[in-house]
């Protein structure tokens, strides 16, 4: 056992050396989640891989491998990265936590980067968006739209970021409009375009007229065309082909001056772990073309707000505001700090149903 | 003009030529796929066939031919005894799911006790879970005759759903800062399926996926419950005056398989995946279907066809990785392997006649 435990240190060893030696290009890895061509999550870390090989050239060469499960799959996936010699990979969704870590273990002298986890080591760096800002926006924009007043949300899985997004969507619709009330669907899915389109139909048919979406397909936003009257926004990406029917506005993940970021520092030697939260001010949150169905006050607000959370002059959670149980959270002028909001697992005041356990 | 004819018997030597014409054909479509393209045929080929065998780092891929194929040849063992009786369970993938879920549950239970039986009890769990969730189709189709197919495929949805709940739920790591999944058994040595040989991908999964062909092999060939099954499939009518009983085979097919099948799942949850998370299941109780048939319902036939199924995985990656090949197109190719096999097994029943022209 212990023998083959040295060969196979060895055969690490010698994974390193020729990847240290092929060439002076430096290599970059992404393991997907979904297909590149999703139109959402995948596509827009895709377009941020795109970027990073516009900027540098031929001083760089991507790989990815796209559709990659979580666990054991993504563990191989990485490892063979590793060995084909990428000085550095991005592992672009939360469940390549663990395998990330281990690979990581194994290759001391690659580079990792986990999006939306939070679990680091020497050759691990964490980074994420604060989409919630984001969700800000849309509350506002929502809020003023709805003639129901009855705003439906898409869940994928009631995880804190997605809770984050739901209380911040809710406290900014309430704020212009307080008889606003969310109808919550738990899709369980990231990206399911027919799961997706039900879950729609089901909030329209509730009277809903705007629908936010927390997946990443664009099928809330067909369903919402096919309904008519009903507004939504695009989710990760852009979704411009809904310019002229439901999509008003939206959120894009712009991965790209991270990516490029952490590529250069690796080139230069200077890559070092780090816990990265960046929000619309660094750019990594993006707030797409904000369409003429919007009021041109409503729209003049809603990018005063951008610019506010972009300068940091505003926080999206600022107090007062109380939990779902009328409980007090936070106090009057008081702002969230990041650990709550990490793990954010309960609704603000005003929210109806549970969150699902 | 040619004529299709019927063979008085099955052929024996195309039942065996088979498979290899199917594993052709896929070859020669796949590269034309591939050149279509813009990809050298033969690079891809070797890509996916030889170096995860051969290449230059082998030596990491060949252990993951037996993670990968471990689980899909003992989902497959199971699924080939009722599919020989003509017993469709297409519900592997669920029972995969609860066989994890009360295998995982269990080892979290004692969590952080250190003691031996952990992992048996584990592994028993497992089995159960399987077996139960396969029992609801078992009991519906001897009690209701309703058709095993939809309930058990329906069923994987319902196993999905109880999945997200317990990876948000009762299974939730308490450490884990509200994110979804369990507490990973990697760091919960007494209940963790490693290697058993390092850097061989040997886990107890594996040893029970050749264990399970051994014994199927005997069932098959040297039992009387075996023969049962295989004359239950292929002379139903025989069979009845043979008195066999229907529901005892039934009952053992679908029982057996979603044993197999949650055996699979604990494996997998305890070892290689490490955890239970909402996503934990990606498509072994599907895939080892396409492994069954490939294998041609037969022990030792399941046995290649698990690792050539799991070589196309791991070379299919590393197509992606190294030749930039979409995803999409290595799904592509498997499918094709099943569909030219099909194809293929005409000619293991039927025979190509030339026939005259007739005046008309």
């Amino acid at each position: 056992m212990k023998l083959t435990h040295l060969f196979a240190t060895a055969a690490v060893a010698l994974g390193m050396a020729t990847s240290a030696i092929a060439d002076d290009k430096t290599k970059v890895g992404f393991v997907y989640v979904g297909p590149v061509g999703d139109g959402g999550w995948t596509y827009e870390h895709n377009k941020g891989r795109l970027a990073v090989e516009a900027e540098f050239g031929d001083k760089v060469e991507t790989v990815f491998v796209e559709s990659v499960p979580e666990g054991a799959d993504a563990e191989r996936v990485m490892t063979q990265m590793a060995l084909q010699g990428a000085d550095l990979i991005f592992t672009t969704s939360f469940g390549y936590m663990d395998p990330t870590i281990n690979v990581a273990k194994k290759f001391p002298n690659v580079k990792f980067e986990h999006a939306t986890g939070y679990k680091t080591a020497e050759n691990v760096s964490v980074y994420s968006a604060r989409f919630y800002e984001g969700r800000a926006i849309q509350g506002h924009i929502a809020g003023n739209l709805t003639e129901s007043n009855i705003i439906g949300y898409i869940g994928s899985f009631p995880i804190p970021e997605v809770i984050r997004g739901i209380n911040s969507a809710f406290i900014h619709a309430r704020k212009v409009n307080p008889d606003v009330e969310f109808k919550i669907v738990w899709a369980y899915t990231w990206f399911d375009p027919a799961k997706e389109a039900d879950a729609a139909k089901v909030l329209i048919e509730q009277g809903a007229d705007v629908i936010l979406q927390h997946t990443d397909s664009t099928a809330p936003l067909a369903a919402a065309a096919a309904a008519g009257n009903v507004f939504g926004f695009g989710q990760a990406s852009d979704m411009a082909e809904f310019k002229d029917g439901p999509r008003v506005s939206s959120i894009i993940d712009d991965w790209a001056p991270y990516y490029i970021a952490r590529t250069k520092a690796v080139m230069d030697g200077t890559w070092e772990t780090m816990s990265t939260w960046d929000g619309i001010g660094a750019g990594m949150v993006g707030i797409g073309e904000i369409t003429d169905k919007v009021p041109a006050t409503v729209k003049a607000e809603a990018l005063a707000l951008k610019a506010a959370l972009a300068d940091g002059s505003y926080h999206a959670f600022t107090g007062p505001i109380n939990k779902q149980d009328g409980s007090a959270w936070l106090a009057e002028g008081e702002t969230a700090d990041d650990g709550t909001l990490a793990g954010m697992s309960f609704y603000v005041e005003g929210i109806e149903g549970d969150i699902p356990q | 003009m040619f004529k299709l004819e019927k063979r008085p018997q099955a052929s024996r030597s195309f039942a065996y030529l088979t498979p290899l014409l199917a594993i052709l054909a896929t070859m020669v479509a796949g590269g034309l796929l591939f050149m279509a393209l813009g990809k050298n045929p033969f690079e891809a080929i070797r890509t996916i066939f030889w170096d995860p065998l051969f290449g230059e780092f082998a030596s990491f891929s060949r252990p993951d031919l037996l993670v990968k194929g471990g689980p899909l040849i003992l989902i497959a063992i199971g699924l080939s005894l009722g599919f020989r009786a003509g017993i469709w369970n297409i519900g592997a993938e669920g029972q995969y799911i609860v066989g994890a879920l009360c295998g995982a549950g269990v080892g979290l239970a004692f969590y952080p006790l250190d003691a031996w039986y952990i992992f048996p009890l584990m592994i028993v769990a497992g089995g159960l879970g399987g077996w139960a969730w396969a029992m609801i189709p078992a009991l519906l189709k001897v009690r209701f005759q309703t058709n095993e197919i939809l309930v058990s495929l329906m069923l994987v949805y319902v196993a999905e759903k109880l999945l997200a709940a317990m990876s948000l739920g009762l299974l939730r790591n308490p450490d884990g800062h509200g994110f979804p999944g369990s507490r990973n058994f990697k760091d919960y040595e007494t209940a963790f399926n490693g290697e058993l040989i390092s850097n061989t991908g040997m886990h107890w999964g594996v040893a029970m996926a050749f264990i399970a062909v051994i014994f199927a092999y005997i069932l098959l060939n040297r039992h009387m419950l075996g023969f049962s099954i295989r004359l239950t499939g292929e002379a139903p009518r025989a069979a009845k005056f043979a008195s066999v009983n229907p529901t005892r085979v039934i009952l053992f097919c679908l029982g057996t398989s979603g044993a197999l099948a949650g055996m699979a799942g604990l494996f997998e949850v305890s070892g290689p995946a490490g955890q239970i998370s909402i996503d934990f299941n990606s498509g072994y109780g599907f895939t080892a279907i396409i492994v069954a048939f490939l294998g041609r319902l037969h022990p030792v036939g399941i046995l290649f066809a698990g690792l050539l199924m799991a070589l196309t995985y791991i070379g299919g990656e590393l197509a992606q990785l190294t030749l930039g090949l979409p995803a999409a197109a290595i799904q592509l190719f498997q499918g094709m392997l099943l569909f030219f096999l099909l194809a293929a097994d005409l000619l293991t029943n039927y025979r190509i006649k030339r026939v005259k022209k007739e005046a008309v």
